[in-house]
């Protein structure tokens, strides 16, 4: 019989932090929200891969279109930024939206939510948290597109407050959608599967939109379709406000889709994430 | 102290289902406070949905489950305020550093920053990892992984600890490591409530063990109960000559008088014994008759050799078993 070394792990800093100590008490709604932002701001800050595929296909559409077609398509290139900007913010921050879900799936799949839910916190909290952490992220990404829009030439008619404005409702209907992402992530087995079918939801919903060209040329099917295209409708807002031309229609249209949306999404979301398995 | 009965876990007729398969089918259990209580079986057998059921993770379909004295589904967040999980996968985040997991889980246990901060210092000194603190937890060995995983569990001493599987899949070193830390637990009055595979592990270290099976608890006891019930354990031994071996098993089950089997290996033989004393003689009975031995061993009884003794089969057959819904 062999005996196996062990390193002594167990001394008596062990047994002084094993000694019973008062409970404190516990952490609060806000407080436990804020400690999952904090979560996925770190995480963002060790797997930077995450933001610099997103980043890296708005900075290449933004400067591929600007410059192959922009002349073309608006007589010049920096008229085309003008239309093509805010649309480019949009696209951007709503592909990002679906790391949310991966990211949920994948503490699932893990066992983290496990421990998170066997704590004594207020139960939406890992996802409320988790989408404020993400907001961090969305408003990462606006800034290196409209810095890049800046750089290449671009001023927008609407002004810093115009710009704030956009970026806000951007936010407000990224929150919304991620919440699709969430209920996603719960439904779905691994998160490479949560990441392809978000991906096959959005490419079609940002393409088929009046992200890159007015619809006026296309047929009529496909402008109908582009018509009820929340993308579009979120596009034609912030162009609004970035272009100082915003109706109180526009914006308030692309709200109440970002509320009907954490309304339907948010307690599905809850829902599955407590009644899982 | 709120609780009424002096238990630390009470279940009665606790029954889940997934599905067409009943994880949990009528379990009975009681867990005495202060002691470390091992829940012994193979996989699929139902002990991680026990312990889900418990730590408040799954609701049971019938059946009540009181942890501490607090009913887990009417009293869930009173059982969540004093119970702690460490899962059978890393219920720690990879992308974070040890020392930032640490710190989340003592800020969402309520404490202030600064004693936050305090804590996951102290908690990795003391488990050994303060060297890879601010190292992310995927560079992490299995082992190291898992004692973060069970200083998470700690950082605010629960009365309840859940293990399950603590040492599946670890090194024999890194598993010895994690024995020190259950026992240094259970001398510091936490009640451990553990899920193995593996007898061994539930023997050096429950004080009682339920065996389940197939979502049933089909023994309970103390681990010499539950070994006595088996009997010493497996005797082999190992003919220089094969030629022998028909002699040799005639010889070996008159003195042992239990059946000797005939072994795939064609030198090889073996046979459960119930009296260890009666070995020794069996085997002197062998040398006298010119059976020269290359090997003999007498097991400890696996756990195995406990469901055979215990169920009539051996341990994971009957295939309708899936693997706990984990």
């Amino acid at each position: 019989m062999t005996t196996t070394p062990t390193t002594p792990v167990v001394d008596q800093t062990l047994g002084t932090a094993l000694s019973a100590r008062a409970r404190p008490p516990r952490a609060g709604a806000l407080s436990a929200t804020l400690t999952f932002a904090w979560r996925a701001l770190l995480k963002l800050r060790h797997v930077p891969e995450q933001l610099i595929d997103v980043i890296g296909t708005a900075i290449i559409f933004t400067l591929g279109f600007t410059y192959l077609f922009g002349g073309a398509l608006a007589g010049s290139t920096s008229q085309y930024l003008e239309f093509l900007l805010p649309g480019s913010l949009a696209m951007t921050v709503v592909l990002v939206t679906t790391y949310s879900g991966v990211t949920l799936n994948a503490d699932h799949t893990k066992g983290v939510s496990d421990r998170f839910q066997s704590l004594p916190i207020w139960r939406p909290a890992p996802i409320v948290g988790a989408l404020l952490g993400d907001t961090g992220r969305y408003l990462l990404a606006s800034t290196i597109v409209v810095v890049l829009g800046l750089v290449l030439g671009y001023r927008p008619d609407g002004g810093v407050l115009g710009v704030v404005a956009a970026v806000a409702l951007v936010l407000s209907f990224a929150f919304g959608l991620s919440w699709v992402w969430t209920t996603l992530g719960l439904v779905l087995r691994a998160p490479s599967a949560v990441n392809s079918l978000s991906l096959l939801v959005l490419f079609p919903l940002t393409l088929a939109s009046n992200i890159f060209v007015d619809s006026a040329t296309m047929p009529g099917w496909l402008q109908a379709f582009i018509d009820v295209n929340p993308i579009s409708h979120l596009v034609t807002a912030a162009r609004g406000l970035m272009g100082g031309t915003a109706t109180a229609g526009q914006v308030g249209w692309v709200l109440a889709a970002a509320a009907t949306l954490t309304a339907v999404f948010a307690p599905l979301t809850t829902h599955l994430y407590r009644n899982q398995r | 102290m709120a609780w009424h009965s002096a238990l630390a876990v009470e279940v009665s007729g606790l029954v889940k289902t997934f599905g067409e398969t009943t994880a949990v089918d009528r379990v009975d259990l009681a867990v005495a406070p202060a002691i470390v209580h091992g829940l012994l079986g193979p996989n699929g057998a139902g002990k991680t949905t026990i312990i889900r059921v418990l730590a408040t993770l799954l609701r049971p379909d019938a059946g009540t489950a009181r942890v501490l004295g607090h009913d887990v589904v009417a009293e869930a967040d009173a059982v969540r305020g004093r119970v702690a999980l460490t899962g059978q996968y890393a219920s720690v985040d990879e992308d974070l550093t040890g020392w930032e997991n640490l710190v989340l889980l003592a800020r969402l246990l309520g404490l202030p920053h600064r004693q936050a901060r305090t804590r996951a210092g102290e908690l990795l000194d003391a488990f050994g990892l303060a060297e890879a603190a601010r190292r992310q937890v995927t560079t992490y060995s299995g082992g190291m992984r898992r004692r973060l995983d069970i200083a998470a569990s700690l950082i605010l001493p629960p009365q309840l600890l859940f293990l399950d599987e603590p040492t599946t899949g670890l090194d024999p070193r890194s598993r010895a490591q994690v024995w020190e830390l259950v026992r240094a637990l259970a001398a510091s009055g936490t009640t451990v409530l553990l899920t193995t595979q593996y007898l061994d592990e539930a023997d050096q270290l429950a004080d009682r063990i339920a065996v389940i099976d197939h979502g049933r608890v089909i023994a309970e006891g103390t681990p010499g109960q539950l070994k006595s019930s088996v009997g010493a354990g497996a005797l082999q031994v190992r003919l220089i000559d094969p030629e022998q071996r028909s002699q040799a098993e005639r010889l070996l089950s008159q003195t042992l008088q239990v059946a000797v089997h005939p072994e795939a290996d064609p030198a090889a033989l073996s046979a459960q014994v119930t009296d260890p004393h009666r070995v020794a003689l069996a085997l002197a009975e062998l040398a006298r008759a010119g059976v020269a031995l290359s090997e003999f061993a007498l097991g400890q009884p696996s756990l195995d050799e406990v469901f055979l003794a215990l169920t009539g089969r051996p341990a994971g057959t009957d295939a309708t078993t899936r693997e706990d819904a984990a």
